[in-house]
């Protein structure tokens, strides 16, 4: 039977969720407890990839090479990945990134623009990391615009493709649907990543693994961005019930998010991620779910309602790493609010 | 009146571009194009009358009587033509992120010494030539410590140079916004937005600085915008330089004349125009003209 590969992203996308605060400290229990518990994939750093600490995505507490040292050291068996945006990190960064311990890279472009990442795959395949193409946004297009992307990261040589539903905009038929198109015609094996903003992320990654998705994502009590994301204890729980085979242990991941990362959590003052209006409107409106957060504080900054400013971000088609727009349309909002 | 002549090697997006400004030059006439292939460009430039080559860079010097190169191949191209350029004695003028020679950023750095001393100026980015600008304008009022820009510009306008040189692109221009903006650090995030119809090239610019006069930094970023509107017309402040703690964000938008690509890719525009307009300069001096 095939083995399905589960990438863990609580310490990466989870992120968002903590405005890119984890401690280094923290970093390396949440780790520990995920790789005691058999996952397979550990992706971590800021929230938008390598060297996105920054104004316009914020700043981490600690830099992407501290995070990667600092968990390296910790893991023996689970494999450390880390993000890279072309366009916000560069190749020399994730030369970095692997000198101090990333044994997997995911490549994320939006879904209509994988060419700018061949140079990054290209070289990662050099550094001899296993190589992730991630298509971002991928509810935006069609599934015939969907696989010409991917088979130009399958080209450029790529070991997985994900089917990446960043604005968690995405219903199960249509996972499927993609998913079962990209299985037919590529020859390497297809992933997905899931965003809960319209309720139905562990239904989509269900679709997908029935599809044929080998590589799946999750993150402890669904820490990630928008929504959050699959919560990983509830994928294995439905991967185990239905007989997949997995490496993960459900008791084990179970605890991981109950003892380790829920009282990081508590601790923290943060809140887990779970539907609100905001996310609902995300999902809808198919924005990046990243933008959440930073929707709420321009919101507040110049006092305008956060779902206009999304509902606009949507209309304008504005995609992955656009976090700047936000503040250009609450701004715009406020001016015609005052005219 | 007599014109210098000039070639342009590279007629992707950016070349032909520059191919229709520079019809419109009292001071350069556009003699030679060099290609890879039958590409749009080229056909352009056959049915315009312009003599070309899609064999080799050594055509160009062979035939001689070229006394202003501008380059938009890329990066790698323009480190195999530089030396050639230089040891036949045409001025280049690089529009790919190789950077060999100084950035020239025309509203900021554009002097005699400039032209008189160089052989090959770069012309940064089309990101560096809309943003470098805002941050030298702020940096000279208030001290910038950390400049931050987010340039969004359409796919559409986005060739196969830029694509394949996103990594130069976003070094080369933190570094222009560093030596020339004069920022102490600088980041650079570059995004391709496919929506249609295509976006405007957009940037969106953060300066961390010493003094939050706000007074003071908004007269500073309309006087520069003065500047670069005498040769890019389409430049516009989208949001002006608003203040939160002592993060300052501006954002502009940069409308084209609509030459080769629609008037979205004022991407192309920014950088052709930078480029013309250094030429012009360089020419002007050449030919005596005051």
């Amino acid at each position: 039977m095939r083995k399905i590969i589960l990438t863990d992203t609580t310490l990466r996308d989870g992120s968002h969720s903590v405005s890119h605060q984890y401690s280094l400290e923290e970093m390396k229990e949440i780790a520990k407890g995920l790789e005691n518990a058999g996952i397979d994939i550990i992706e971590l750093g800021h929230g938008d990839g390598l060297t996105g600490s920054t104004i316009n995505y914020g700043f981490a507490a600690h830099s992407d090479i501290e995070y990667i040292k600092a968990v390296s050291s910790v893991l023996k068996k689970s494999k450390l990945a880390v993000l890279l945006v072309p366009g916000i990190g560069t190749i020399e960064d994730l030369q970095e990134a692997k000198e101090a311990g990333a044994e997997v890279v995911r490549v994320a472009t939006h879904v209509t623009e994988a060419d700018v990442g061949e140079q990054h795959i290209k070289a990662a395949k050099k550094m001899g990391l296993f190589t992730v193409g991630f298509l971002m946004m991928s509810h935006m297009v069609n599934k015939e615009i969907v696989l010409q992307e991917a088979k130009k990261m399958e080209s450029y040589g790529a070991d997985v493709v994900y089917l990446t539903d960043s604005a968690g905009a995405m219903l199960p038929n249509e996972v499927s649907e993609k998913i079962s198109y990209l299985k037919e015609n590529l020859s390497i094996p297809i992933g997905h990543h899931a965003h809960n903003n319209l309720g139905v992320a562990v239904a989509n990654s269900l679709a997908a693994y029935e599809a044929g998705a080998d590589y799946l994502d999750g993150s402890l009590l669904g820490f990630g961005a928008g929504a959050g994301n699959t919560p990983t204890e509830m994928l294995v729980a439905v991967l185990d019930k239905i007989g997949a085979n997995i490496n993960v242990d459900l008791y084990n991941i179970i605890d991981a998010g109950d003892d380790v990362l829920a009282p990081i959590i508590k601790n923290k003052g943060s809140k887990l991620p779970r539907f609100n209006s905001d996310s609902l409107i995300i999902g809808y409106a198919g924005v990046y779910s990243s933008f959440m957060l930073h929707a709420k504080r321009a919101a507040k900054r110049f006092d305008v309602d956060i779902r206009d400013v999304l509902v606009e971000l949507g209309e304008r088609n504005a995609v992955g790493g656009q976090e700047d727009w936000i503040i250009e349309v609450a701004h715009e909002l406020q001016k015609n609010k005052k005219e | 009146m007599k014109k210098m002549k000039a070639a342009i090697i590279g007629p992707g997006n950016i070349g032909t571009d520059l191919l229709m400004k520079l019809e419109r030059s009292p001071y350069i006439e556009l003699d030679y194009v060099v290609g890879i292939k039958k590409s749009e460009g080229i056909l352009i430039a056959e049915k315009k009358g312009i003599d070309y080559t899609i064999d080799s860079i050594q055509d160009m010097v062979d035939r001689g009587g070229i006394d202003i190169a501008f380059d938009s191949t890329g990066a790698g191209p323009h480190k195999i033509n530089a030396p050639i350029l230089k040891k036949a004695g045409i001025f280049a003028l690089d529009l790919t992120p190789a950077a060999i020679g100084p950035y020239c950023v025309p509203a900021v750095n554009l002097t005699d010494e400039l032209l008189d001393g160089e052989v090959n100026l770069n012309m940064v980015t089309c990101a560096g030539q809309a943003t470098v600008p805002i941050v030298s304008a702020i940096n000279e009022a208030v001290d910038v410590t950390y400049s931050e820009i987010i340039s969004s510009v359409s796919s559409m306008s986005a060739g196969p140079g830029t694509r394949q040189n996103i990594d130069e692109f976003t070094v080369t221009t933190a570094r222009a916004l560093e030596d020339v903006g004069g920022a102490d650090k600088a980041k650079v995030i570059i995004v391709l937005n496919p929506a249609e119809p295509p976006i405007y090239m957009r940037n969106t610019i953060y300066t961390k600085v010493k003094n939050p006069d706000i007074k003071k930094i908004r007269e500073a970023v309309d006087n520069m915008l003065k500047k670069i509107q005498k040769y890019v017309p389409g430049y516009t402040l989208l949001v002006e330089p608003i203040i939160e703690d002592d993060i300052v964000t501006t954002m502009i938008q940069v409308e084209g004349l609509g030459d080769y690509l629609p008037v979205y890719a004022g991407n192309l525009d920014i950088i052709t125009s930078a480029a013309v307009n250094v030429a012009e300069k360089y020419a002007k001096k050449r030919l005596g003209v005051k």
